[in-house]
């Protein structure tokens, strides 16, 4: 049957054909909706774990009892669960594992533009990079096979434009993959290093076999062109920008196993050209190995290492001309996205940046606070930095006066922030943590997390008490607070910046985009009440607007929260009912 | 037959990606091979989207850049002029009359700014202006704004009407087919 599928549900019919029975997984764009889209098939197990390293070692676990076993991730994810992987690499596998990362090349959801190729190689394990939606759902589907033959995991490489975009699939039926015996085997399953010595001559030796596997691989394959001036290597999203802009003008040396590499297959290809030209976004990986290979090419001399590239990127290097085009001397405002209308992030957000604080943020829906008007955060590095980052900051007396916060959300505590506090309560820093808990995974799109009492299929789960956690942890000081109360939120700021004590503060109130959530009549706006003052704007809510001098409110977008009542000085902010 | 390209381009929440997928759905059921692109994630947070589709005998690359769309369905008044560059030369834009402020409209450093259709039109673009808010407030819900302009792109197509409503059963949500039904209706026959 031909569907239309985004590359990662193709993933997951890959996986679901090949007779996948785990998949544990961290949510993270743009590579969510495998799991999501797994989590459909009653035969596959699919669960979120609180981070990739332990949906990584679950994957392992699975594996090792005999189930053919998947964990997804983003590209940042992969480098937290870069520790299993690299010893994974030399235990090897019973039943297959798939590990699959999506990079996100022009950043459109994520803190950087790491380039995850690297890790194949310096992980030592096979990686395979599909061009569309048919090749995602081949690649996933032969990747169990491929990691039982050759006893390793195997890395999917997705980037953005491969994982969200649609395409043709022709879909099969699922095939049982009958569960392997576990057996004891302490030589290849316990890393100690008498043991893990032994297997590394075995990594080194399987590579060499994957190099030769890749010589004949279906996946790499040579497409003529009429004119052998120029022959372009290349993979992924590119290869389809490639042809494009070239049609079969030039032969295309196309490779969907990006590595190991095929030493002869590229030698070949190389000599059957005048000039070889490497095109792939960011990093020079396949090129730095055709220089390895003392062949000489264009690559990152011409293309640049930044950004997402198009059919344009490659037409302007490769000299075709540029296509005609309208524009109009108006300048367009820029329309970036923001926290939603009763969003309860702004809340706290707006008590922090009123109380002058520093805040070290976090990821998550709520980096957006660094944002005008409010600019309440002053630095988001990674996953659970804000906590031991504030640690940091503290123990080096970042500010006398010790207005410093650490903001991070429910899932991202839950993913990595519990170390930090651990920290926190055990070197004891005089720190105070705002957990943001809107009861959601939500820039991802709504996934649940351990704090939310269901799972992956909205089923009741196991729920954990941020609470009792924190004290359990050691945090003497634990308050909860509704970020819709600004008085509250500012008495529990106050209170807490000023005890002599590690605190932890949970504002709670769920994101306004959960169902659940039902919005209240929106407000107006009493015109003969407003003083144009505009201090309403510096709450930065989209559905607050100056109009004709005096504030105004989109019925469309308000959901009635209330907090602008709280702001406003005149009480021009009036709610029916 | 050379590959054709169109832009959905909106403001996050408005529905494109619906559109996307009732076009797409279409589009493979007329026989072709079709990509829709769409970006997930930041970007729904009120932000800027764009999603494209190309359908063709054969199609490569999923994105449109630069003067390559046959047709951009502009969600919202000014946002079809940030995607403008992307336009084919005597590419049609079917717009949305509606207007959401940007925040940096709202925070006050910067204006909407007036205009910006027939600025279009003057640079020759080919502007189809619709109130679809309108329309799908009178077919029962302003969510339908996006099936009334579908409607609109409908008749750039030689697709019958009969196919995209065939579509649109298979692609919404069985309790809102009767509503979209009647949203496509008005927006095709406004």
């Amino acid at each position: 049957m031909k569907e239309l599928f985004i590359g990662n549900a193709a993933v997951a019919r890959g996986l679901y054909e090949a007779g996948c029975g785990l998949i544990s997984s961290y949510p993270g764009t743009p590579s969510t909706e495998i799991t999501e889209e797994a989590a459909n098939y009653p035969e596959i197990y699919a669960e979120w774990a609180p981070n990739e390293k332990v949906a990584m070692e679950t994957a392992f676990g699975a594996s090792l009892a005999g189930v053919r076993s998947v964990c997804c991730m983003k590209h940042v994810g992969l480098n937290v669960a870069a520790d299993p992987l690299f010893t994974l690499s030399y235990t090897g596998v019973n039943g297959g594992i798939l590990v699959c990362v999506a990079d996100d090349p022009g950043m459109h959801s994520s803190q950087n533009e790491q380039d995850s190729r690297h890790y194949a190689r310096a992980a030592k394990v096979p990686m395979l990079e599909p061009a569309n939606s048919q090749e995602c759902h081949d690649f996933a589907k032969a990747a169990f096979a491929l990691s039982e033959e050759y006893d390793s995991p195997v890395l999917l490489r997705l980037c953005t434009r491969i994982a969200h975009s649609q395409s043709i699939v022709e879909t099969e039926e699922r095939v049982e993959a009958p569960r392997k015996p576990y057996e004891k085997n302490i030589a290849k399953y316990v890393m100690m290093p008498g043991m893990a010595i032994r297997r590394h001559p075995l990594v080194e030796n399987r590579m060499e076999k994957l190099a030769r596997h890749a010589e004949d691989c279906a996946f790499n394959r040579v497409e003529e062109g009429k004119d052998h001036a120029m022959g372009i290597l290349t993979s992924g999203t590119c290869y389809q920008y490639v042809k494009e802009v070239c049609g079969d003008t030039y032969p295309v040396l196309k490779l969907g196993m990006i590595w190991p590499l095929p030493e002869k297959l590229i030698r070949d290809f190389a000599a059957s050209v005048d000039k070889l030209v490497v095109v792939e976004e960011l990093d020079g990986f396949l090129e730095n190995h055709c220089r390895q290979l003392g062949l000489d090419c264009t690559g990152k001399d011409a293309f640049t290492p930044l950004g997402e590239y198009s059919q344009k990127t490659i037409a302007k290097v490769l000299g075709y001309p540029a296509r005609e085009s309208l524009s109009i001397e108006t300048e367009i405002p820029a329309r970036p996205p923001m926290m939603c209308a009763g969003c309860p992030h702004r809340g706290m957000y707006y008590v922090l940046s009123k109380n002058k604080c520093t805040v070290i943020g976090d990821i998550g829906c709520y980096t957006l606070g660094a944002q005008a008007p409010l600019q309440a955060v002053d630095t988001t590095l990674c996953m659970g930095s804000s906590v031991s980052g504030l640690h940091g900051f503290n123990k080096a007396g970042g500010r006398p006066d010790g207005k410093v916060v650490g903001v991070i959300g429910d899932s991202t505590f839950m993913h990595s922030g519990i170390t930090g506090l651990v920290n926190i309560a055990y070197n004891q820093s005089n720190s105070t943590v705002v957990i943001l808990d809107n009861s959601i995974t939500g820039m991802t799109g709504h996934q649940q997390n351990p704090t939310t009492g269901y799972n992956i299929k909205g089923d009741p789960a196991g729920k954990i008490d941020l609470e009792a956690l924190c004290h359990a942890i050691g945090i003497q000081r634990v308050r909860v607070v509704d970020p819709y109360d600004l008085d509250a939120c500012d008495k529990a700021l106050k209170e807490e910046l000023a005890a002599e004590a590690p605190s932890v503060i949970i504002s709670r109130r769920p994101c306004v985009l959960l169902k659940y959530v039902k919005a209240k009549t929106p407000l107006h706006v009493n015109p003969d009440t407003c003083r144009s003052c505009k201090k309403c704007m510096s709450y930065g809510c989209p559905a607050i607007s100056m109009h004709g001098g005096k504030a105004a409110i989109d019925p469309t977008l308000c959901v009635g929260c209330g907090v602008c009542t709280q702001i406003c000085p005149f009480g021009a902010f009036e709610q029916e009912g | 037959m050379e590959t054709k390209s169109i832009m959905i381009v909106g403001v996050g929440g408005q529905g494109s990606l619906l559109a996307s997928k009732l076009l797409g759905r279409l589009l493979v059921d007329e026989g072709y091979d079709v990509k829709v692109s769409e970006v997930h994630g930041m970007s729904q947070r009120g932000g800027s989207v764009v999603t494209y589709v190309r359908f063709g005998d054969r199609v490569y690359s999923p994105i449109v850049d630069t003067g390559e769309a046959d047709l951009i369905v502009s969600f919202e008044k000014i946002e079809a002029a940030r995607h403008l560059s992307c336009l084919k030369k005597n590419g049609v834009i079917v717009v949305n009359t509606q207007q959401i402020d940007p925040m940096p409209v709202i925070v006050g450093s910067a204006e909407y700014p007036a205009g910006v259709l027939e600025e279009m039109t003057a640079a020759g673009a080919k502007i189809d202006a619709v109130d679809a808010l309108s329309l799908a407030e009178q077919a029962g819900s302003a969510k339908a704004a996006n099936i009334v302009l579908m409607a609109r792109v409908a008749k750039y197509f030689d697709i019958p009407y009969d196919k995209w409503v065939a579509a649109i059963e298979k692609t919404v949500a069985p309790k809102f087919v009767e509503l979209n039904k009647k949203a496509f209706e008005l927006g095709y026959n406004a």
